[in-house]
This record gives C-alpha cells, structure tokens and sequence, in this order.
C-alpha cells in the first residue's frame, strides 16, 4: 500500500501521466483556438501582397495533410505493438511515423518558400502574419513530435526507459494524435473553406 | 540516496547512489543548501514559493508607496512620468503574477497533499521545475529595470501601448518574455495540482468530502489550465510584433487592436478568479474551525465557487466596454456579469451563517477572515456598478477601478493569504505566531487599507484618471471633494498599511526566536493536514488515513453522544498521532532529489534573453532545456530499489533519494 | 499488486485490432478525398456545413479511436472535452463580438 504514494499509478488505478498528458491536451486546446481565432479573424485582411486563394496550393497540401493523418494510423500501431511487447515491430511504427512527420514538415517548409517567393513575407498583411504563426507554431508541434519518436526509438533500444515502456510510448502517441486533429481543423479552416 | 531512520527523521544518513541516470548522479543532500534547490518535497516547495511571493509583496509594496508618494501633493516630484508609468506597471504586474498567484500556489503546495491524505504531489519534479520557472521568470521580468527601462505600458498592455512606437525600451519585451516562462510555471503547477487532487486522495476521499480549501485550489487549477494557454498566444502575438515584424495590432495593416484586448481579458478575467478563490478556501477552512461548528452549506460552497469559475469564463468583456463593442456584446456581458454576483453572494452568506450561532474565538486568523467577509462584499458592491454598463462607461479608468479592485485583491486576497498565515503558521514551522502582534498586524493594515482605498472612490467618481503622474491643486476641487485631501489620506493610509504589513514581519521574527513550540493541535482544528506531526514529516503521514467523513480528523476526535445529540471529544489529537506512529507504514518511499526541474528552469530566460539580444545566447538556452529534457526523462522519479544501499540491517527506514 | 490490475484493464482498454485501426484510416482517408472535392465540385449552399461536419467527424474518430478516448475512463475524456467545449464556446463568442459570423 506504501507504494501507491509515489507510484505512477493513483488511487484510482488510473496512470497520473496519462491524466497528466489529457490535460494538457485539454489546455492545448485553448492556445490552437487562440492562434486559429486570430487567423480567422485576420485571413481575409491583405492590404498589400497576394490573397489566400492567390497562394494556396491545394492539391500539394491534401498530399501533405493525407500524409500526416496517415501518420496517425501508423502511431497507432506502434502503440498497439508496444502493448503486445513487439519492440521490432514498435521501433519500425516509430521511424514510419517520425518519417511520415518529417515528410510533411519537409513540405511546409517548401510551402512557406513558396509563398514566400511569391511575395508573402511574415510582415506583409496581416493575412502572412496569422497564417505563418498558426501553422508555424503547428509546425513546431510536429518537430517537437519527431524528436520525441526518435528519441524513443533510440532509448526503447537500449531498453533504459523509467516506467513502463508501452505508456511511454503511447503518451508521445497521444501528443502525436492531437498534432495530427489540429491540422484536420486547419486544412479545414484555413486551407479549404474560401475567404 | 539518504535514508531516513525512524523515528528520529532529522539523522540523515548519507549512501552514494549504485546507479545514475542520464549524465549526473542524482543529489543526495538531505541538509543544507542542496537540500532545498534540488528537492522535490511539495512542503519544501510550499515554503519557497511562499518565500519568493513574500519578496516580490515587498518589491511590489515598494513600487506602490512610490505611487503614493508621487500623488500625495499636488505635482508631485518625485518620479517623473516615464518612471511613473514603469512602476504602476510593474506594481500590477507584480502583485498579480509573483505574489498573489506563487502566494496561493505555495499554499496550495504545502496544503493540498496534507488535506487530501497523500504522501506528495503526482509530478514532484514537476512541481519544482514549476517554482523554478516561476523564481526565474520573476527576476527576469525585474531585471528590465536595469537594462534600460521596465514595461511602461500598464498590466494589460494594450495595443498601441505596447508597440515599439510608445514603448521602445526592451521593457515590454523582458514583461511578455517574463509572464511567458511564468505561464509555463502556472500551466505546469496546475496539472500537477488537478492530478494530484483527482489521482491521489486517500482511501474513501470522495470528491464531496475533500476539504473546502482543497476544492476551492482545484477549480482555480482548472481555471489556470485552461486561462494561461489563452495569454500565451497573446504574449506570443505580442513578441512578435515587437521582435518580428508581426501586423497583428498594427492599424495601419488593417488590425483590429480590440484582438490584444480580448485576448487578455479572456485569460485576465479567470484571472481574477484565479487570485481570489485559493483565499476564499483559506478562509472557508478558518470560519468553521474559530466558529467551533461545521461548514455552513459545504456543498452550496462547493458548487458556487465552481459555477464561480465557469460563469468566470462568460463575462470577460466587462474589462471592454468602453471600448466600443456594440450594444448587443454589451448587453450580454452585462447580465452575465450581474449573474456571477450570485454564486459570490451564495458564499458570502455561507460564511455568515457558519459564524451564526457558533462559538466565535477571536484569533487573528479568524480576524483576518472576518475582515475578508467585510471588505471582499464592499469590492463586490462596487464590482457590481460596474457591471452596469453606462455606469461603467463613467467609471472606466478612473480611481473608481483602482478603489474596486484594491477592494476585492487586498481586502479579499490578501486578508485571506494573511489569515492562513497566522492559521497555518503552527502547522509549517511548529510555532504560533504571536497573536497579541497579529492584533497590532491586522488592525493596521485594516485602517490602512481603507484609508487608501476608500477615498479612492470619491477620487474615482470625481474624474481622477487612473496612471495619471500628476494632478495640480488648480482642478483639484473644492469642499468634500476636493481632491487634494483625499489624495494625501489615501497616501497616509498606504503608509499604515506599510507599517501593517511590517508588523507581520516582526511577527516572523519574534516567532522565530521564540524556543516554545506549538501544541499538536492548537487550533482544535477539523482537516486531515492537522492528523500528523508539526511540522509534518517528511513522508507526511505515517499511515495513510482511511477517510469516512467530511472534517475527517474532527469526527475522529469527536463523537455524537446518542442521549444530547452534541459533539464530545473521545480522543485527542495527540494519541491520534501517537497511535498512527505505532502502525507506520513501513519502507515509505519518496520521491528522490533531482538536478533537472531547476536545470531546465534556468533554460527558459537563457532562451528569451537570447531572444532579446542574441540568437546565439538562445540557442545555448534551447541546449540546456534539451540538455535537461533528456536527462530528466532518463531518470526515473523515484530511484529503484537497487539504488538504496541500506547503512545498517535495520527494516524501519524511511527512504527518500 | 496495483501494476497487475493495470495491466488487465490495459487490455480492455486497447480492444481495438491493428485491422480495426486500418479500417478506421480508410474512412479517414475516404473523408479527406471528399473534403478536398469539394474544392473542385460544386456543392453549393451545402458546402460549408458539409465541410464543417466532415472536419468534425474526423476530428472525433482520431480522437475515440485513435487516442483510445472511447474505450478509456470517462476522466480523460472530461479533461479533454472540458478544454476543447471551453475552446469552442469561448472563441465563438470571441469572434462573435467582431460580427464574424454574420458579415
């Protein structure tokens, strides 16, 4: 009974960080809503430079979001294999997904040289500082989400992880899933219904 | 590792750790220094964030009599206005974000495991990397002052205030970068806290026989939860305004610089929230136990403050409506700001009819808490003119505000913080706090508070502008109004509050001195923090309390005599805990020291200092915060078992890291 | 002891096959295909609601099935909901104030 003290389990028999992970997930909430808001309050402000349906590439993103929700699919299963103790089989799901995520990091990063070129600066309107800051800060959720998987891959293989090695492993899913739902809003919002 | 030997838990007894984890060995200190930095005891943590909140009610104390003394006569001389408008920033700033907040998360710290029977808190590293990042994030916040100038642009910084075109002094920068590493802490502390709270209650706790004060600490973790994320994105558009070349609030682009304002008032009315109800808890603990009877209405308290907290979230447009919002915006946060006066008002009434009919014992805890009933229901009244929206319209930015707000922070927070010092003083350090100087401290500052802050309505409704530097005795008025006298008294008051405040000081210090050490249970007390030893051990408890009742430890002491149908004392608190020290636990394990919480700290004003001069001092704070990131996710919260190495054969210790 | 009665409702926890898992990408998949049609195709007046609910059809299946919300206890499902409910309410009524939805 001591135990249950300081263990990672409570008294309810529930995991403290998987309660931990959800709130903070609930409070992430509220920062995407902000930034989301704002660009919605801002997308159709362009007082100099191009206008969103000017830019906006839609079939090269429907590949990058496609890429990116499939990304889910294949977290999934690397937690699936955890939970059956199949580290091959979770370490191969890790690096898909951190492949799959740089992927699509790689084609915002072309996205924004393209808009960029094309004469979208951070600065221009209000429209470039929304939009660069929303998928931006999405962006950085992503890269945060592949150091995250690569890290894992890397200590699961030397089997060095405090705790239990499938919660670890589905905790960094549960951050990679919500990554994943705020850019099904974005695409939405952002990319496919017109200012 | 140390290993504690029961039962004298103040014999450390040195082991070097078998194993180590990540790149340094885990600290050992249980003495010393290294005993507080690197510690993740929430008690240890309770008392530093309350020691840092005490240092910056000094710092912000400091700033306010500077206020006053520059308004106590006409063109007064003493600041000039760019100074002035620093200090009244900085004054809000730091009374809100590094004193009342840290002030209630140091109680809620110490107190929340207590009350709800845990051992510590869900997150131990966590909540140290949270009080770190709150000290850190405080001085560097300060250190604006003397590196050209602090934010000069009032605490809710408006836009174009906040643009480099009024404010070009890094100031505003240090201010969003600051309250930015301060969120992190608040954000952080707040999911340990509501983790703990939902994960770690001893058996048979429900929700509905947790502690007032423990509830009261969970709604404002929620509301912290879900209130900071929305002032970061405002700082974060802010930041990049200023260092980036962002639009957001730029009109000329075509912004709407009403954005800043929702924003903030979206976070700043939670806010308020924020900073009231951990003192509305402190004393809904204190009434009952001075008054000698239950609660009035536990569960009426209960939901009020959490219809408190949700009905928070619909009103925070009051802060606008001076600024053209429209009638319809108006209108509906106007009712909706009228109807939250009722869930305060349901409170105000439990605490009345809690002291009615009880046995009232004057202590000055009790003192304190009766004097937040009295003066929170003056700032309420005056809270409620302003949700009346064309009397608002008059009021806004007057003194009027000022006079609101003093009302329902210092005379509602700050009495409260005040009274679970001098209730909660025994129980932390073993001493009680001097009452006959308590009297001295609470009557000063209650004259003093009031003749600061009364005349400040008259002042308000006579049209003196709020971060005004100056005013001159040529429009000051005439008779009963006349502004001049009642400047120079709400001056003279701030300095009773002054001397006030500097009693409770002496207080502590006479206390300290003081060799005679409280009794078990000095207050007959009623919640479960009071079943354990003064202070309390380091694991807490040493059997973890199995929990049938609301007011645990009362029901534990006394029981209802069948034939009178009154309460009689059956135990007492010491065979209580002498009982529990015959049945201790045994092999307790604690969470261990670590280096990482205050390492990773120290990351985060490295980064945003870098991001104020250099990018290339930043990019070394972001290889600190990895640097740390890895190591604390290396290492396990609390050491294995192979990491003890027993010092001798006994099988009662007591391990901690 | 507590380690074991984790371990069990673990399991009941994670009922859901890989195949199942698939499964519920296609639909995904599937749900995207029509999203970004109707860029190309037009739905009319539909379009908008259309858009609206298939973003939030996908939203919620992530979430019950790929983040387990469904299967889980009801606590994580309050923390989250509780945030995303907040978020919603309270930035519509945001945008609300600057006449977004009526322009």
């Amino acid at each position: 009974m001591a135990e249950t003290a300081h263990g990672h389990v409570g008294s309810t028999g529930i995991s403290n960080v998987k309660l931990g992970m959800w709130a903070f997930l609930g409070s992430e909430c509220l920062l995407f809503g902000g930034l989301i808001s704002t660009y919605m309050l801002y997308r159709g402000r362009v007082t100099g430079g191009p206008r969103p349906s000017q830019i906006f590439d839609i079939p090269f993103t429907s590949v990058s979001s496609f890429v990116l929700l499939m990304s889910s699919l294949t977290m999934v299963l690397a937690v699936s294999a955890a939970h059956k103790d199949d580290d091959r089989k979770t370490n191969l799901w890790l690096t898909v997904t951190a492949l799959l995520g740089a992927t699509f990091v790689g084609g915002q990063v072309y996205e924004f040289t393209a808009f960029y070129k094309e004469g979208l600066g951070f600065s221009t309107s209000l429209f470039g500082s929304s939009f660069y800051t929303l998928t931006g800060f999405h962006g950085v959720h992503v890269t945060v989400g592949i150091i995250m998987l690569m890290s894992l891959v890397g200590i699961l293989k030397r089997s060095s992880v405090p705790g239990k090695k499938a919660e670890v492993v589905e905790m960094v899913g549960l951050y990679w899933h919500f990554v994943d739902i705020v850019w099904i809003i974005i695409f939405t919002l952002v990319y496919l219904i017109p200012v | 590792m140390a290993i504690i030997e029961r039962p004298t838990p103040v014999a450390p007894v040195v082991v070097t750790p078998t194993e180590t984890y990540g790149l340094l060995k885990r600290p050992v200190s249980s003495t010393g220094w290294r005993s507080w930095v690197f510690t993740v005891d929430h008690k240890k943590l309770g008392i530093m964030y309350a020691v840092t909140a005490m240092f910056f009610f000094i710092v912000g104390g400091i700033e306010a009599l500077l206020i006053r003394l520059q308004l106590a006569a006409p063109n007064g001389k003493v600041l000039n206005a760019d100074l002035y408008n620093q200090m009244f920033t900085m004054h809000a700033t730091t009374m809100v974000f590094l004193f009342v907040m840290p002030m209630a998360a140091g109680f809620a710290n110490y107190f929340v495991p207590l009350q709800i029977g845990a051992r510590d808190v869900a997150f131990p590293r966590l909540n140290a990397f949270g009080f770190w990042a709150l000290l850190f994030g405080g001085i560097f916040l300060n250190l604006a002052w003397f590196l050209g100038g602090a934010a000069d642009g009032g605490w809710f910084m408006y836009a174009p205030n906040s643009g480099p075109v009024f404010s070009p002094s890094n100031g505003v920068d240090f201010w969003a970068l600051g309250l930015q590493i301060a969120g992190i802490a608040s954000l952080t502390g707040a999911i340990n806290l509501i983790i703990t709270v939902l994960n770690m209650r001893a058996p048979g706790m429900s929700l509905m026989k947790m502690p007032i004060f423990t509830w009261m600490i969970t709604v404002v973790q929620f509301l912290l939860l879900f209130a900071v994320p929305v002032i970061t994105v405002a700082l974060f558009l802010l930041s990049f305004q200023r260092n980036f070349g962002a639009r957001f609030f730029d009109v000329a682009a075509g912004a709407d610089p009403l954005l800043w304002q929702h924003l903030f008032w979206i976070f700043g009315h939670p806010e308020v929230y924020i900073l009231i109800l951990p003192s509305f808890g402190i004393i809904s603990e204190v009434l009952p136990v001075f008054s000698r009877k239950p609660l009035f209405g536990y569960p009426f308290v209960v939901f009020s403050g959490a219809a408190i907290g949700f009905v928070g979230w619909g009103v925070w447009a009051h802060h606008m409506f001076a600024s053209g919002l429209g009638p319809v915006s108006v209108a509906v946060f106007s009712v909706a700001t009228m109807a939250i006066a009722v869930p305060t008002g349901v409170k105000i009434i439990n605490w009345t009819l809690t002291m009615w009919g009880g046995k009232l014992w004057f202590t000055t805890a009790m003192k304190f808490a009766i004097g937040l009933i009295v003066l929170f229901t003056v700032g309420g009244l005056s809270g409620v003119t302003h949700s009346i929206a064309p009397s608002d319209t008059q009021q806004t930015d007057t003194y009027y505000i000022v006079a609101h707000f003093h009302y329902v922070l210092f005379g509602g927070a700050v009495l409260g913080i005040f009274s679970g010092f001098y209730y909660w003083w025994p129980k932390v350090f073993g001493k009680m706090l001097n009452e006959k100087l308590g009297s001295w401290n609470f009557w000063l500052m209650i004259i003093g508070l009031n003749l600061t802050f009364g005349p400040m309505h008259i002042l308000g409704l006579q049209g003196q502008p709020r971060r005004m530097y100056q005013w001159t005795e040529a429009r000051a008025g005439e008779g009963f109004f006349n502004l001049a006298f009642w400047n120079l008294v709400a001056s003279i008051g701030s300095f009773i509050l002054t001397i006030g405040i500097l009693f409770f000081l002496i207080n502590v210090w006479v206390t300290s001195r003081n060799p005679q050490k409280a009794p078990l249970d000095p207050w007959n007390a009623r919640s479960l923090e009071w079943m354990t030893s003064n202070p309390p051990k380091e694991h807490n408890f040493d059997v973890i309390p199995t929990v049938h009742h609301l007011d645990e430890f009362f029901h534990r002491k006394y029981e209802e005599d069948e034939a009178t149908h009154t309460m009689k004392q059956i135990t007492t608190a010491e065979e209580l805990i002498a009982e529990q020290e015959r049945n201790a636990d045994k092999h307790i394990h604690m969470p261990s020291p670590s280096y990482w919480p205050i390492v990773l700290a120290f990351g985060l004003p490295v980064i945003t200092f870098g991001l104020i001069y250099s990018y290339l001092i930043a990019v070394v704070g972001g290889v600190i915060v990895l640097f740390a990131a890895y190591g604390w996710s290396l290492e396990s919260s609390t050491a294995p078992e192979s990491d003890f190495e027993n010092p001798n054969s006994s099988t009662e210790l007591v391990k901690h890291g | 002891m507590s380690t074991e009665t984790v371990e069990t409702t673990h399991q009941k926890e994670h009922g859901m096959s890989d195949a199942g898992y698939i499964r519920i990408a296609l639909i995904l998949a599937a749900i995207t295909a029509l999203e970004v049609a109707t860029y190309y195709v037009d739905f009319g007046p539909l379009f908008l609601p259309a858009l609206l609910i298939m973003m939030a059809i996908k939203f919620v299946m992530v979430v019950s099935y790929f983040m387990h919300l469904k299967f889980d206890n009801k606590v994580f499902s309050f923390l989250f909901y509780a945030g995303l409910v907040l978020a919603v309410g309270v930035y519509a009524a945001f945008l609300a104030t600057f006449h977004f939805f009526i322009r």
